[in-house]
């Protein structure tokens, strides 16, 4: 359903080129979940950004092309694109708080969607098109009552400063959902809330992915998330896709010494004796990458082939992917 | 509740209003110098009969606490004395006054609004452009302009020099209505007196625009920069997400959150509209408040004086409690 | 800004002397490193160097009207009334800017104009800023009744639009440069009061303060020598900014004949007179505004500059 091939893409600033995404391959099939993994900075947010074309100046698209069933999203015009978004493709932000308009009510924003993309425009009838009004508020009301919103009718007309945390991301994913997308693209969507309410929001995006048959991109730092509930994992670094694969081949069969690294650095209940083993070193600056290997400098099985030039994805079998020379 | 709230800012605004009534009392009984000696002064030769019934009218002869407990019970029944110079009670006089000036602070506040909001998200949308930078410049000019030199520029230029606007009072002779408001703009509708109505209008140009350019400056410089606070936030971006026009996103969701510090500082900016009064109208001759405080104090008449630098505290006072009212209205989160 | 701070012990070995000479003399070393950093850090902003420049070129101007002005500012030759400006028809180079009604050369008059507006500006910027710092120093940091009442004065003034309020006094007290100054200054205070009570409300939180009283500093030196070195550079933008809307202040009662009288050279009180001339000799009062807004202008870009500079923070960019 979606194919992102050999997407680059960058920031034009005064200290350089900062290539937010290099080469990046990816692709999610119908009623899949992938999970993008990396740290911040890596480039996972702008690769979401870039596939509905919401990247801000001075972000340009380089190279590659992003197919969505079939047709290169990079290559429609503004109006085919504003047609995509929030209907066939659509996304949930990290802060609730700060992604809700705070001076709309809640209903008003989750009907808007449905507004736009005229979601109920066969409906006729009423004075002031109040048949149609009355239709979206239905749905909006059901949205809000699919992903666990107590009180919809009431709840409706509240503003966003009076929902929690956790109601707000029920809220946007509501939002997400009003013109039934064929693919949900997270970005972060738990990260600014408590742990508990993190699994009940996982838990809400895993039963749309398994009821509504929506893909779902799901962007995350936190790689215990994505093997909860993804079908296939992506692993990020610094721009660049290092591991890619099937949940249980990446989780269990860790083939990059970065995605090995980032398993050490979980805390595991079940291993008592584990120390937590953080990867020494910090993350590139983007604006300073060069040919070889981005991870180099951290990797403790690194050898001179790796800085010599770009490391190209080799297969580890069944669909599994890593972008180191140890496996080439 | 909220209209209790409402009750209880005005309330609290009375000690304040008391306050300024006993502010303004003093000024005039600790001036150096007899107040009738004073008035007297600017009277030419006047008999003792006269001298004796000012004084007792100011109740000179009392004791001071006295003459502020005669006062303040004065003013609380609406009674301000009578003008020395109009023999007229202040307070018709000024009730005659208000409505001018009433519309003259519309008028700039309008002509300010009108144009700041439109640069200000110009400026902010288009970042660095040449555009912005230009009004941005401009609007740092509007900032350090006194407002009579920027009056009387534009009378030399449009009324002078091309003739196209007028540049004294607020209506030509001739023209005859029932005042109902006093506000010439309403009545004139209300009569349906198009000449009469145009002819006001013309009038109120100039004042305006002199009155206002401070404050459009100012607001332009608030627009633009809540603008660029705004269009970075996340929901911004999830309104374009949602597939809304760019159009949209910036007028619908971005004006909206943006414009919540624009009315803020337009409120605290009243006060500026009510004090430059006294200047514009001075110099295109407007009959206003303010003209009325100037004259009153040239020809120093101690009670209009009073009267007027009362009311404009007042008025000052209720402005700002209004803005503070209307300001929760447009901001869901601030509860009063 | 660094905080004024010397471990306790050295400095009763140095200065067994004054603690406040002592601290004098470590605050103007402190101030004049300060002073050349901030120059280097003028130089990347052009506006705010442009307004200092304006800003020496007036006081150069003002300090040497006598030697600058061409002519005497307060006789004229009636025979040259209403001159027009030298780049006009009938305008001579004798009178650059053309001549009043009473045949006094106009440049000259606001050449000697500029000392008023700079000297009435500075003097009751300087005194609001000094009550108002210290009322609002006191009121933040002792609290209680004098809190209480500061607070409550500060309010009441504050339900005066300026401009009345200056009317108002100076139509009691008269016109006059002292009165004209006491007008200003009487309102003046209170937004430095304010300013400075939020600031020492909230740095008097901070942890500094409390390491200053257990070691037993008294509320004088701590105040002085550790809460204001912090505050100050948020004064003098303050105060910078501030300048320009007293001068204008100061024109606008010039104008209404309210403050400074003719024949003494205000600004405002030249616009005054000229409007009489509108029709014919827009020069009498154009002039002299454009130098209100000039000076004014050059004023906050200075001020502008120096917020900048001092703290990069408050930048909206």
């Amino acid at each position: 359903m979606l194919e992102i091939k050999n997407l680059a893409m960058a920031f034009e600033t005064e200290r350089g080129l900062v290539r937010a995404v290099n080469k990046v391959d990816l692709s999610v099939a119908e009623g899949e979940v992938m999970g993008i993994v990396g740290e911040s900075g890596c480039g996972k947010s702008v690769t979401l950004l870039n596939i509905l074309g919401l990247v801000p100046h001075p972000g340009k698209v380089l190279s590659g092309e992003i197919k969505f069933q079939g047709e290169d999203l990079l290559k429609k015009s503004k109006k085919e694109m504003r047609d995509i978004r929030g209907k066939d493709i659509a996304m949930i932000f990290q802060d609730p708080m700060t992604t809700l308009n705070p001076v709309f009510r809640i209903g008003e924003q989750i009907r808007e969607s449905m507004r736009i993309h005229g979601l109920f425009k066969d409906v006729k009838g009423g004075i002031f098109k109040s048949a149609r009004k009355h239709a979206e508020k239905d749905r909006a009301v059901e949205l809000m009552k699919e992903v666990g919103i107590p009180s919809p009718e009431t709840r409706y007309h509240n503003f966003p400063h009076e929902f929690s945390g956790g109601m707000q991301q029920r809220a946007l994913i509501a939002i997400g959902l009003s013109c039934k997308p064929k693919l949900l693209l997270a970005d972060e969507p738990t990260t600014a809330l408590d742990v508990t309410i993190q699994a009940q929001i996982l838990a809400l995006m895993q039963k749309i992915n398994q009821e509504h048959g929506a893909g779902i991109i799901l962007v995350t730092h936190d790689l215990g998330v994505a093997a909860e509930f993804c079908h296939k994992i992506a692993v990020m670094y610094a721009g660049k896709i290092v591991e890619q694969g099937r949940t249980e081949q990446v989780m269990e069969d860790p083939h990059h010494p970065y995605t090995q690294g980032l398993l050490r650095s979980i805390p595991k209940i079940s291993n008592r004796q584990d120390k937590i083993e953080p990867i020494p070193g910090g993350v590139p600056d983007l604006a300073e990458l060069k040919e070889e290997c981005a991870f180099y400098p951290r990797c403790g099985k690194a050898h001179d082939r790796c800085l010599s030039q770009e490391v190209p994805m080799f297969d580890a079998g069944e669909g599994h992917t890593v972008r180191c020379y140890l496996y080439g | 509740m909220k209209s209790i709230k409402i009750l209880e800012r005005l309330l609290a605004a009375i000690p304040i209003m008391i306050g300024v009534a006993v502010l303004v009392f003093l000024f005039v009984r600790l001036t150096p110098g007899d107040p009738v000696d004073l008035m007297m002064g600017s009277a030419g030769s006047v008999s003792q009969e006269e001298v004796q019934a000012l004084q007792e009218e100011f109740n000179l002869d009392k004791p001071l606490h006295t003459q502020l407990y005669l006062f303040l019970k004065n003013v609380a029944r609406g009674d301000l004395g009578d003008s020395f110079t109009q023999r007229e009670p202040v307070t018709n006089i000024i009730a005659g006054a208000l409505p001018a000036t009433i519309e003259l602070a519309f008028g700039a506040a309008f002509f300010a609004v009108l144009f700041a909001i439109p640069i200000g998200v110009y400026s902010a949308v288009k970042q660095n452009s040449i555009t912005d930078r230009l009004s941005m410049a401009f609007s740092f000019l509007g900032i350090s302009m006194p407002a009579f030199w920027f009056g009387i520029i534009l009378i030399i230029v449009f009324g002078v020099k091309l003739g196209w606007l007028p540049i004294s009072g607020r209506l030509d002779y001739g023209f005859n209505f029932p005042s109902v408001t006093g506000l010439y703009l309403i009545d004139t509708v209300l009569a349906r007196d198009w000449p009469a109505f145009k002819n006001a209008v013309l009038h109120l140009i100039l004042p305006s625009i002199a009155l206002g350019m401070q404050l459009l400056a100012i607001l332009a410089r608030v627009t633009r920069s809540s603008m660029l606070e705004v269009l970075r936030q996340d929901y911004v971006t999830l309104a374009r997400a949602k597939g809304l026009r760019e159009f949209i996103v910036i007028v619908k969701h971005a004006l909206r959150n943006a414009l919540i510090p624009t009315i803020t500082v337009l409120g605290i900016q009243i006060g500026v509209l009510l004090g430059g009064n006294m200047i514009i109208e001075t110099v295109f001759a407007w009959p206003g408040l303010g003209r009325l405080a100037v004259d009153s104090i040239f020809s120093r008449d101690f009670p209009l004086i009073q009267g007027v630098v009362m009311i404009y505290a007042f008025t000052y006072v209720i402005a700002n409690l209004i803005v503070d009212i209307l300001y929760t209205y447009i901001n869901p989160k601030i509860t009063l | 800004m660094p905080v004024t701070k010397m471990p306790d012990g050295l400095s009763e070995e140095i200065t067994p002397g004054h603690p406040l000479i002592h601290l004098l003399q470590i605050k103007t070393k402190i101030f004049i490193t300060d002073l050349m950093g901030f120059v280097r850090k003028l130089k990347h902003h052009p506006s705010a160097l442009i307004g200092a420049l304006l800003i020496i070129f007036f006081l150069v101007v003002a300090f040497f009207a006598p030697a600058v002005a061409p002519h005497d500012p307060f006789t004229g030759e009636l025979s040259e009334r209403l001159v027009a400006p030298s780049w006009l028809e009938g305008g001579s180079s004798q009178y650059v800017l053309g001549t009043d009604q009473q045949g006094r050369d106009l440049l000259s008059r606001i050449i000697y104009g500029a000392r008023i507006s700079l000297w009435v500006g500075f003097i009751s910027v300087t005194i609001s800023v000094l009550i108002g710092t210290l009322l609002g120093a006191a009121a933040g940091y002792f609290r209680g009744k004098l809190d209480i009442f500061l607070s409550r004065t500060a309010d009441l003034l504050l339900a005066f639009p300026f401009l009345i309020f200056a009317v108002a006094v100076m139509s009691f007290l008269g016109p006059g440069l002292i009165n004209l100054i006491l007008a200003l200054t009487f309102k003046g205070w209170v937004e430095f009061f304010r300013l400075v009570r939020g600031e020492m409300l909230s740095e008097k939180t901070k942890e500094y303060v409390e390491a200053a009283k257990a070691n037993g500093q008294s509320n004088l030196r701590i105040i002085l020598s550790e809460v204001l070195p912090n505050i100050i550079h948020t004064i003098i933008v303050l105060a910078t900014l501030r300048m320009g809307f007293f001068i204008i202040m100061e024109a606008s009662l010039s104008f209404l004949g309210l403050g400074i009288q003719p024949p003494d050279p205000a600004w405002g009180s030249m616009v005054n007179e000229g409007r009489q001339f509108m029709l014919n000799a827009w020069w009498l009062s154009t002039f002299p505004g454009a130098a209100i807004l000039v000076l004014v202008l050059s004023i906050n870009l200075f001020g502008e500059g120096l917020r900048d500079i001092l703290d990069p923070r408050l930048k909206t960019e």
